[in-house]
This record gives structure tokens, sequence and C-alpha cells, in this order.
């Protein structure tokens, strides 16, 4: 092959102007890639037991922020605890959904009330639905509380009134709520730990 | 963190790979088909990890729901009820999801530099801030598993949450199973547990039970003890023996090479041509014979 001067220069402007455009970062791209970040690097996390069977699962609640003054809390992921003997960190599917559970828009908050007769729920506050929950077990017990039964044996019986206990509690919660129920004389009680 | 961009294998559209320069741990998933109860906090935990939302849908005739893998739901559990003279009616329950194949096809289908990551564990991910929606890795898969989103148009599938394993937690459907169907460690570790297991399952009569650990596509990250492993396809149509598509390795392994030496060739030949035959101009004396022509016609 013969080439000119000129011929030359050219091949040799070709040749420069191609690594050029490789230095440039025209080049293939690096084989790089970042993993997505850890979503629950600097949460705060808060053991809890699931609400939802007498199982009782164990749960750790990750809520965003570090509890700083200004920051406010929001949970944003649940997930089993690992440490709780119980379920050592597996959940089933409703366990493993708690977080919509803790958003939704459904979700009761705070104590409601429907008087007979109407069809409103009317927001109360604690003390009063403890207070009126406690006066209607009273007149209710006062009136048919049964403390002898025909032949005249003691039975301390209250049949009027049942109780229904929440499942998510500890053997001593469990305990407390079993002896304040039959302590009354009530014989209908029951939780919900059918799922 | 920063040092994780070095364990990464295989990158999709790039020739440029890394050289490996630190070892690391080759991870993977068993999914023991025997021990699952159906009970699907596989699929809860792992829209909640990845922070998705799953519109509710309709019912097909089973317990699948939704009936099919989408870019929300990135694990679906498969009912299948199979009827043998030999054990009767069988209810197969299978977890589909992707499988993180050794030699991934949606990897190689892939035409966008940095879409798809195979890190060196053996995690295939999909990077969507890279994608560009062509749907060429569910072609490429042989399991059928990424989807394209309607929202982004980008391919969505099961990370093996790769953000988890790289703090060293397991992915969050392992973590949750309530019967320890699922477990995950080292893949040396996973296929000794699979080999107690299916010693196990034969004991008990399941006399072909056996490791899913497809070797057609180098091996998987994901594997499944199954307890009718001489025929996958009862779960659902697991393939027996999945491959990558042979027009994805024809097109990728064979053509694209080709072509793009084409490409090269009529480049360098063009510049060539240009140095030293120059441009293909027409002299100044041919230019006013023709007008002249031109002219006499007039």
């Amino acid at each position: 092959m013969q080439l000119s001067r000129r011929q030359f220069f050219k091949v040799a402007a070709g040749g420069l102007t191609g690594s050029s455009l490789a230095a440039m970062g025209f080049s293939p791209t690096a084989a790089l890639a970042e993993v997505r970040t850890f979503k629950l690097a600097r949460t705060t996390e808060t053991r809890n037991t699931c609400p939802y069977c007498s199982v009782g699962c164990g749960i750790i609640l990750y809520s965003l922020g570090d509890r700083a003054k200004n920051a406010h809390a929001e949970i944003i992921h649940i997930e089993g605890d690992p440490d709780h003997p119980v379920n050592r960190g597996s959940l089933c599917p409703k366990g493993a959904g708690l977080l919509d559970f803790v958003h939704s828009k459904n979700r009761l908050k705070y104590p409601e009330i429907r008087e007979p007769g109407s069809k409103e729920w009317k927001r109360i506050s604690w003390d009063e639905a403890y207070s009126r929950i406690a006066k209607l077990m009273k007149e209710d017990r006062d009136a048919n509380f049964i403390a002898r039964n025909a032949d005249g044996v003691t039975v301390n019986r209250w049949l009027t009134t049942g109780f229904l206990a929440a499942s998510a509690s500890s053997n001593e919660a469990g305990y407390i709520t079993h002896k304040v129920v039959r302590t009354l004389g009530m014989l209908a009680f029951d939780n919900q730990a059918r799922v | 963190m920063a040092l994780q961009s070095l364990d990464i294998a295989k990158r999709s559209a790039t020739t440029t790979e890394p050289p490996q320069a630190r070892q690391t741990l080759e991870v993977a998933k068993l999914i023991d088909v025997s021990k699952c109860i159906g009970c699907k906090a596989c699929q809860v935990a792992c829209i909640q990890w990845n922070d998705l939302k799953e519109e509710v849908g309709n019912c097909g005739g089973t317990y699948d729901n939704p009936t099919d893998m989408t870019a929300n739901s990135w694990t679906v559990m498969r009912y299948a009820e199979v009827e043998s003279e030999e054990r009767g009616l069988e209810w197969l329950i299978r977890k589909d999801g992707c499988m993180h194949c050794e030699d991934p096809g949606c990897l190689k289908a892939c035409p966008s530099p940095g879409a798809i990551i195979k890190y060196a564990n053996g995690i295939v991910d999909f990077h969507q801030e890279n994608c560009i929606g062509c749907g060429y890795c569910v072609t490429g898969c042989p399991f059928n598993v990424p989807r394209i989103s309607k929202k982004d148009s980008k391919a969505y599938k099961c990370t093996l949450c790769s953000d988890r394993v790289a703090v060293g937690l397991e992915p969050a459907c392992v973590k949750v199973c309530p019967t320890g169907s699922i477990t995950f460690g080292s893949k040396e570790d996973m296929q000794a547990l699979a080999d107690e297991r299916i010693t196990e399952l034969k004991e008990r009569g399941f006399k072909n039970a056996g490791l899913y650990d497809p070797a057609g596509v180098g091996g998987t990250h994901v594997m499944y003890v199954l307890n009718h492993a001489d025929k996958p396809s009862l779960y659902s149509g697991l393939p027996a023996d999945p491959t990558i598509a042979p027009t994805v390795s024809l097109w990728k392994g064979f053509t694209k090479p080709l072509a793009m030496a084409g490409i090269a060739a009529a480049a360098l030949g063009g510049l060539f041509h240009y140095v030293m035959k120059g441009p293909n101009e027409v002299s100044k004396e041919i230019e006013a014979e023709v007008e002249k022509e031109l002219e006499a016609e007039k």
C-alpha cells in the first residue's frame, strides 16, 4: 500500500479522533453496579406482639427516624422477631402484612359507641368508654347475679354478660384477665383466638 | 457497600467484565416443596419488603392469587392438583419466581448495558434505571419470569432481596416462612441440606424425590426439593430441562458478533476508501460538458 504524506496525516488524524472519543467517555461502559440501599439501615426497632391470633408471634416494628426530637416516627416495615421463641422470625401471611393493618384507613383508633336504636357511630373518650362499660356491667350484675341456686348452694354466677378477650396476650395478661372475669362470676368467657 | 461494584460477575450488553479480584460466597435459596403448606406468607413478605402493591384480582378457579406473576407480584404460589394411580390425589404447591440461573437467559438477551446484573454471589438483579423496557428478558427467560410494568414499562422480577443479602440478611420470603420450607445459605450447604431431605423423602416412599438444579442453565441459585423430581412438569409446568431459547443464543452468541464485525469492517473500509481515493468529486470539465448538453437539449 502506497501512502502519500497527505494520506498518512489523514489516517493519523482519524486514529486520534477515535481514541479521543473513547477517552472522552464514548468508550464501552465499565461493568459497575450497586445494590439497592438497605431500607432499614437507620430505622428504630421496637419489639411487639402480633395482634391477630393466640399464637402470639413476636414482631419487630421498624420506624422511620432515629427518635430525634424533631423527627416524627412512622412505622415503615414489620418483620418477625428472630429472638422470639414462638416464631423465631417467621410469620403467617396475615402477620407478614401487618404494615397494611397499621396504616389501614378502616383501622379503629379510638372508642366509638352506637347507642341502642341509632345508626351512627359516635366517638367517645377512653374515660367515657371505661365508665360506661363499668356502669353497665355493675347494673347488669346487680340485677342478675345469682349467689345461690334453688337448693341453696353457693354458686356466685353471673350469666347475663359475657367477656371476649384479646388473643395477643402474654401468659401473665391472660392470667389476670381470667382472674378478673371469673372473680365477677362471669361464665361466658372466650377470646378471639379462632382465626 | 462501595466495593459491591466489584462483586459483579456479568453485566448485560457489556463486554468489559470485572476481573473478580475478590472471592464471594455463592448463595442459594432452597425451596422444599414437600414442606410447603401454601400459606402465601412468602408472597406477602415479598410485597412488603419491596414496597409493592398488588391490585385486588379475580379468582381463576384455583388458589393461585394473583393468577400469574405480575410486575408487583414477583413470586406466586402455584397449586396443582395431580392424580396418579399410585398416590391418588396430590396437591403439589410450588412457589414460582426467579430461579437466579448461573447462566441467565434474561441477561444474555438484554441489549441495555447494566440493566441486568449478575453478582458474584449468584444473584441476578434487574436495575430499572438502565432498563429500556424492550422485553427481551421475557423472551430470554426459560422460566417465563420477568414482567413488564404497565406504569413505567420496565422489567421487574425477584431480586433474591439483593439489598438484604448484601448486608448479611436472608431474603424476606425465607425469613417469614412458617414451616421452614424455604431456607437460605451457601449453595453448597443448601445442596447438602437438600440431600438430607431427599433421603428422608425416599424413606417415606417418595422414591423419585430429588433436587431441581437444572444443568441446562448452568444450575440455579433457587433450587427445589421435589417429591417427584422425575416429573417436574407436574408442579404447574416446571420445565424438565430448561435452556436458553436457541433464537437468543443464535442472535447474541453468533449473529450479533458477526453483525458487529460487519459494521466495524464497513466503517473501517469507508475510512480507508476516503483516505486512499478521497471524495468522489465530479471534475469541472465533465460538469461543463454536461451543462452544455443540457442547454443543447433545451
